[in-house]
C-alpha cells in the first residue's frame, strides 16, 4: 500500500529536510521501518536502543492514534497518512 | 540565539511562580530563521504529571497536535518549549535529554521559593548525548 508519512519539523533535517515521504507499506511497523531504513538517521529519534519506539513518540494513521489500534502492528490502507507526533516530558532531577 | 521579547519572558516567570511547587510547561511559537529564532508567542499548557508534578512535567500529544495548530493559524512554528524546575538548577537533567529531540529550542528556568530565577535555553545535539545551550536576547515589545 502507497502510504505518506509526515515528517515532524525538528526531524525533517535528518529526512532529506522533506515534510513528507510516500512509502509502500503494509502496516505501520513496515512504514517505519522503510523510512528509518531509508533515513537511517531518524533512527535514534524514533528508536531507543533496545529497538522499541520511544516512550514520547506517537503515532497517528490518519488522525487516531496507534495506541487504540494494534500499535505498530496496525494495517495501513492505500492513501493512509502516518503522523509522528511527540509528546514532550521532562523535570528536574529527582 | 532565541530572541525573546521581555514581555513574554515576564509571562513565563509568571507561570512559573503561579505553578510553584510544581512544574509549569509550554509551548513556544514563532519564526525559525536558522542560526536565529524568535519567540513571538506562548502557549501555556497543563502539566499532565498528577503523580510527581514537582519535578516531572508531560505535555500530551494532543496538546502537542493543538500548539502546532495555533502556531501555523498565525503563520508562525513550533519553534520549542518551556518549564520550570522548582528549586533546581535551570539546566536539563538527564530524564530532560532522554525526551528531547534536536531542533527544538528548551527553555528551562529556576524557580526558587516560589520566585522566578535564571532562565536557559538549550538545544538536544544531533547525537542526543549532550544539549548546547542556546544564548537568550531580551528585547522591548509586547506579544504580536
Amino acid at each position: 500500500m502507497a502510504v505518506k508519512v509526515m515528517i515532524p519539523t525538528p526531524l525533517r533535517q535528518f529526512a532529506g529536510k522533506q515534510e513528507s515521504v510516500n512509502l509502500e507499506a503494509g502496516t505501520v511497523g513496515d512504514a517505519l521501518n522503510a523510512l528509518t531504513s531509508q533515513f537511517g538517521d531518524l533512527k535514534k529519534h524514533l528508536y531507543s536502543d533496545d529497538g522499541r519506539l520511544r516512550s514520547f513518540v506517537n503515532v497517528y494513521v490518519n488522525d487516531e492514534d496507534i495506541r487504540y489500534l494494534q500499535r505498530e502492528k496496525t494495517a495501513v490502507q492505500q492513501g493512509d497518512t502516518i503522523s509522528i507526533v511527540p509528546s514532550i516530558a521532562g523535570g528536574a532531577k529527582a | 540565539m532565541l530572541i525573546l521579547k521581555q514581555s513574554l519572558f515576564e509571562q513565563i516567570q509568571a507561570h512559573g511562580a503561579r505553578d510553584y511547587p510544581n512544574e509549569c510547561c509550554g509551548a513556544l511559537l514563532g519564526q525559525d530563521g536558522g542560526t536565529d529564532r524568535t519567540v513571538l508567542g506562548l502557549v501555556p499548557l497543563a502539566n499532565q504529571r498528577d503523580d510527581s508534578p514537582s519535578n516531572r512535567f508531560e505535555i500530551t500529544s494532543e496538546d502537542v497536535r493543538l500548539a502546532e495548530k495555533t502556531a501555523s493559524d498565525k503563520g508562525w512554528e513550533l519553534i520549542g518549549w518551556y518549564h520550570s524546575h522548582p528549586d533546581s538548577p535551570a539546566r536539563p537533567s538527564d530524564f530532560d535529554r532522554e525526551h528531547a529531540w534536536p531542533w527544538y529550542s528548551y527553555i528551562i528556568f529556576r524557580v526558587e521559593k516560589a520566585e522566578p530565577r535564571e532562565m536557559r535555553s538549550w538545544r538536544l545535539n544531533d547525537d542526543r548525548t549532550s544539549y548546547a545551550e542556546e544564548g537568550i536576547e531580551y528585547i522591548a515589545g509586547a506579544p504580536a
